[in-house]
């Protein structure tokens, strides 16, 4: 990401963000609502437009609308805080209809990918069922798996957890920490510090649009640099 | 009452017209209604601008107008055209509008997300459309579009002021014939009627209750 800005208006919601996140490197990014984080994350495949600035991804510029965005994004994975699952479909449709319709995978082979994954993220049992009769944490790790499913480059997580009951989201952070310790390359909005601090590789701190900090996890929450970001850890950590 | 089963050959002959108006009208409605409706989710800025245009012109002409458009002014114009194909027109242009309406609400009505979610696993536009906007709204749809098929329904009468002998115009023939009894020959006509509308109320409360359990 090179010199990213996007205006909401007048509104200038992102500050001339600068970030490079290498593979199979964990990014995390905190900071306070409405400092752009998930704009910043959403940007990354174009469900929100920059107004200046560029983006790649593996070397490759990202397209405007079209045929080549629609591949591009194909390649980068979206975990997002509402799971967004079809809720037409069942799960195990959810995770295999884009293998089928954009990689052209055969059914039978996307049918045995798909319960792979799902033995995987630990909701195999459910696999006809609809996704509306899962629990949250259920069907964000459906959400995973479909993401999965496509084996992205990066994936990015936009809040997977905010939508969750407390008991739920340990359930997806498991599903979550494995797939760094797996190799993925990961970016990752969230308001969970445990996950940040034990699965992160770096940690980006955001404010009013702006990235105010990047560091290791242990020194950005032990030592951190700003006054903003002590000001933030302090609210958040007391607690 | 025994006026009305005196005369039930004719109501059958007039109900028939009015079960063919709105069987034709009704798909020619939700052809030109569906294709108007892709128009104004599309992309394209001036396709969007070209189905709003439609349906506004469309559904805020009266009926009738509509009707004498189709049958006075098209022959007119050297366009001869038999009165039941000019209700046929008529009729389906005018309830399209309503039509495409109903299925905007509905594509309008599926979340953002659902969208969102398909574009990020790289489905194109048209495969998002096809594959999961459209199979979401229709069921959104259809209480809506049933209702539109009611309204349908009683509008076919407006064919009756056109040379049509639909179940309207029948009316009208016997309530001359017999000038003593027009309050149960209407009351016959209503009827007739209700016995359309009244399994179409049904079939929308089913969908609903159907629709419900799966949100």
């Amino acid at each position: 990401m090179v010199g990213v800005n996007k205006f909401f208006g007048d509104h200038q919601v992102l500050k001339d963000i600068n970030l490079d996140v290498h593979k199979g490197e964990v990014v995390v990014i905190i900071g306070p609502s409405g400092s752009g984080k998930s704009t910043l994350c959403r940007s990354i495949n174009r469900l929100e437009t920059i107004t200046s600035g560029e983006i790649y991804i593996d070397g490759v510029k990202l397209p405007e609308e079209g045929k080549e965005l629609a591949k591009l994004r194909s390649d980068v994975g979206m975990v997002f805080q509402s799971f967004n699952l079809f809720s037409h479909k069942t799960v195990l449709e959810n995770v295999t209809l884009a293998p089928i319709k954009v990689r052209k995978t055969s059914k039978e082979e996307a049918n045995k990918r798909a319960m792979q994954l799902l033995e995987r993220v630990g909701v195999a049992a459910h696999a006809n069922k609809m996704p509306a009769q899962l629990s949250g944490g259920q069907q964000q790790r459906v959400a995973i798996a479909r993401t999965l499913a496509m084996d992205p480059k990066v994936i990015l997580l936009d809040e997977p957890t905010s939508a969750l009951d407390p008991e739920m989201i340990k359930e997806v952070l498991d599903v979550m920490v494995e797939l760094a310790k797996g190799g993925m390359t990961m970016i990752v909005v969230t308001h969970e510090m445990g996950f940040a601090r034990s699965a992160g590789d770096r940690v980006v701190f955001m404010s009013e649009g702006l990235i105010v900090e990047e560091a290791d996890p242990d020194e950005f929450f032990t030592n951190p640099q700003t006054d903003r970001a002590k000001d933030f850890l302090s609210k958040i950590l007391t607690r | 009452m025994g006026v009305i089963i005196e005369n039930l050959p004719t109501y059958w002959e007039g109900f028939r017209t009015t079960l063919l108006l709105l069987l034709v009208g009704g798909l020619g409605a939700s052809v030109i209604g569906g294709l108007v409706a892709l128009l104004r989710i599309s992309p394209i800025g001036s396709l969007r601008a070209l189905g709003a245009i439609y349906t506004e012109v469309v559904r805020n002409t009266p009926l009738t107008l509509v009707f004498f458009f189709v049958i006075v002014v098209l022959p007119a114009l050297q366009l001869g055209i038999d009165s039941l194909y000019g209700a046929f027109i008529a009729l389906s242009v005018y309830t399209s509008a309503f039509v495409a309406e109903a299925i905007r609400s509905g594509i309008n009505g599926v979340p953002i997300g659902q969208a969102e979610a398909a574009r990020s696993v790289g489905l194109t536009f048209g495969q998002t459309v096809v594959s999961v906007v459209l199979p979401q709204a229709m069921r959104m749809v259809v209480p809506p579009l049933i209702n539109v098929f009611i309204a349908l329904t009683k509008n076919t009468s407006v064919a009756g002021g056109f040379i049509v002998f639909e179940l309207f115009a029948a009316s009208k023939v016997l309530a001359n014939a017999n000038g003593d009894k027009v309050v149960p020959i209407l009351l016959g006509v209503a009827a007739f009627y209700l016995l359309v509308t009244i399994p179409l109320g049904m079939i929308a409360g089913r969908i609903e209750r159907k629709v419900a359990v799966l949100r």
